[in-house]
């Protein structure tokens, strides 16, 4: 792979005949690509500094909105309902995730594997406003009324998937010769699935939950409309800011909302990074 | 330890299974069979249903009862579906445009800035959607980033009004999921093996004929699957028509949670949820049977 990108990518020193597969303008157009990718994210955090009383006129420099939206209880409120409903549904769907990707990953083919896949793979084909609907009307047809439990419940099966996925890729490229040698050397089946496969899917695992964690974190829609009086959580918070006026203190609060999230996918990024490498060398 | 188990192994694969089975087939399967059921049932005029059936949703689509109670056609919700598909479409086609470049512009880097790019690219479509929406109104609005400065030069002299348009929905939605397009589109790209385009060198093919007879035919799955994975969010949005159409500009995706949230027409709701449905189960057949298509192709190659 990498003997076949060095060809053009040495060539790329000699800038007055573009080696071939070459193009002119396309690092400028990568430029403009990832300014548009970004300005929306710098715009929103710069605003968030405005210490005017609306986001659009620029009042000097202020922290005034960080402190104002501290103090605010309802945001208290829908931040501890986004962490509750997040913890809650990462563990829930984590586990229900692993245990599925080690029978799919390691259970050899069997009938129904296909189905089983696509069932679980079911939300993320699913538009998530018809997933919403869904959920709202099979709640209230059973006259389910758990509050931040309905909300749980719905996160929970839209994780499924996400926590899956990265498990399933690190036990489809996990070696099984450790887990056979435990059992050489007479460990149970139990043992060897405890003390061998356990530790080596660990960061399988952590990636699937700190992936649903932020997918919970961020969910919206199905929030909206699952999640009656009293189970707002911040997205859903965020959004009756915006429809009631726009002040910076939406800035401030999807700030660190962004924030967040961003340090959560980094952390991500660096230990599939390393993950990479270990399972390499 | 292990003894609870069970001690066959296809005990033990539907034992680990059915966790899986168990959450979503009752709080996703089952919900949508009744969401369907629901769709050919009477409105309960304060939300819910009446259990009578009627296609009263369905004809709902196309038609309306005038003073008369004589059935006549009403091309208003069919007019919001055609938008729908055209503004989705219109999204995919931007985000192809614009991706497509900048999936192949990485592929040329070295490998570890290719995987900083990436890096870069997942940040975005990892945060929340509606923040990055809104901070859209702080920059096409009234007075907004864009229009200030302008205003200021004195090149505009009364605002573009680029808000509520849609214009403005076609470019939050492209910014939604363009990481979408750029994924699977650098996926297969990173595949290709570039000694094909020395040899369409060699043979006197052109930059232009490179592109599009070599690189572009290559990595076609990707191309494919980046478009499926942008339109069907697309049709189904909510967030970019809400804030960036004010809620005038009404999508598929805005039409189904009104229906929920304001109009209380549950079976109409459905009705419509239906459509979105089968409009994402065309468009995954569609494209399985392409896949299947080309695997026949490369095979018989």
């Amino acid at each position: 792979m990498s003997d076949q990108m060095q060809q053009p990518s040495s060539g790329r020193k000699g800038k007055k005949a573009l080696p071939v597969g070459h193009y002119r303008g396309l690092g400028s157009w990568a430029v403009v690509f990832f300014i548009f990718l970004y300005l929306p994210i710098v715009v929103l955090i710069f605003y968030s500094f405005n210490a005017n009383r609306m986001v659009m006129n620029w009042g000097g420099f202020g922290l005034d909105w960080y402190l104002k939206a501290f103090q605010n209880d309802d945001i208290q409120q829908a931040v501890w309902n986004s962490l509750i409903v997040a913890t809650v549904s990462t563990i829930v769907a984590t586990t229900i995730a692993t245990m599925g990707a080690l029978v799919l990953a390691r259970g050899g083919s069997f009938r129904g594997k296909t189905v089983s896949l696509g069932l679980i793979t079911l939300p993320l084909m699913v538009p998530e406003i018809v997933t919403a609907v869904a959920v709202l009307i099979f709640f209230s047809a059973i006259h389910l009324n758990w509050g931040l439990g309905n909300v749980i419940i719905a996160h929970i099966t839209f994780c499924i998937p996400f926590a899956f996925m990265p498990i399933r890729a690190r036990l489809e490229g996990m070696d099984t010769s450790l887990e056979q040698a435990a059992r050489d050397l007479y460990a149970s089946p139990w043992e060897a699935f405890r003390f061998v496969t356990v530790p080596l899917l660990m960061p399988g695992i952590v990636a699937g939950a700190m992936l649903s964690f932020v997918i919970s974190m961020d969910d919206f829609i199905i929030t909206l409309m699952v999640g009656g009086a009293g189970s707002t959580t911040l997205p859903v918070y965020i959004y009756s800011m915006i429809r009631r006026g726009l002040t910076p203190e939406i800035n401030a609060v999807s700030t660190l909302l962004l924030l967040v999230s961003i340090a959560i996918v980094t952390a991500y990024w660096i230990l599939s990074k390393k993950t990479q490498q270990s399972t390499v060398h | 330890m292990s003894n609870w188990l069970p001690k066959s192994a296809a005990g033990r694969r539907w034992l680990g299974l059915a966790p899986s089975y168990f959450v979503i087939g009752i709080f996703m399967l089952v919900p949508m069979i009744i969401m369907g059921v629901f769709s050919f049932l009477e409105p309960n005029p304060y939300g819910g249903v009446k259990p009578v059936g009627s296609l009263a949703a369905y004809v709902k689509l196309f038609f309306e009862y005038d003073l008369e109670d004589n059935l006549v056609f009403n091309p208003g919700y069919l007019n919001i579906i055609l938008r729908s598909f055209q503004l989705s479409f219109g999204a995919t086609l931007l985000c192809l445009i614009f991706g497509f470049p900048v999936a192949y512009y990485i592929t040329l880097q070295p490998e570890n800035r290719r995987n900083f790019y990436i890096y870069l690219i997942t940040i975005p479509f990892w945060t929340n959607l509606l923040i990055r929406t809104f901070a859209w109104i702080i920059i096409l609005g009234r007075g907004g980033v864009i229009e200030t400065p302008l205003l200021w030069a004195g090149i505009i002299e009364d605002s573009l009004r680029m808000m509520y348009t849609d214009g403005a929905i076609a470019i939050g939605l492209t910014y939604s999921y363009l990481p979408l397009m750029v994924l699977p589109i650098y996926a297969s790209l990173e595949k290709l093996d570039f000694r094909l385009l020395e040899a369409a060198s060699d043979l006197y093919a052109n930059r232009f004929e490179i592109m599009t007879k070599v690189v572009i035919p290559l990595c076609k799955p990707g191309i494919i699957a980046g478009c499926i994975l942008v339109f069907i969010p697309c049709l189904g949005a909510f967030i970019a028509p809400n804030l960036l159409g004010g809620g005038k500009k009404l999508m598929l995706g805005s039409l189904v949670q009104f229906q929920f949230a304001s109009a209380r027409n549950w079976p109409f709701g459905s009705a419509l949820s239906m459509l979105l449905l089968s409009a994402v189960v065309v468009t995954l057949i569609f494209y399985a049977r392409a896949a299947r298509k080309r695997e026949v192709t490369e095979g018989s190659a």
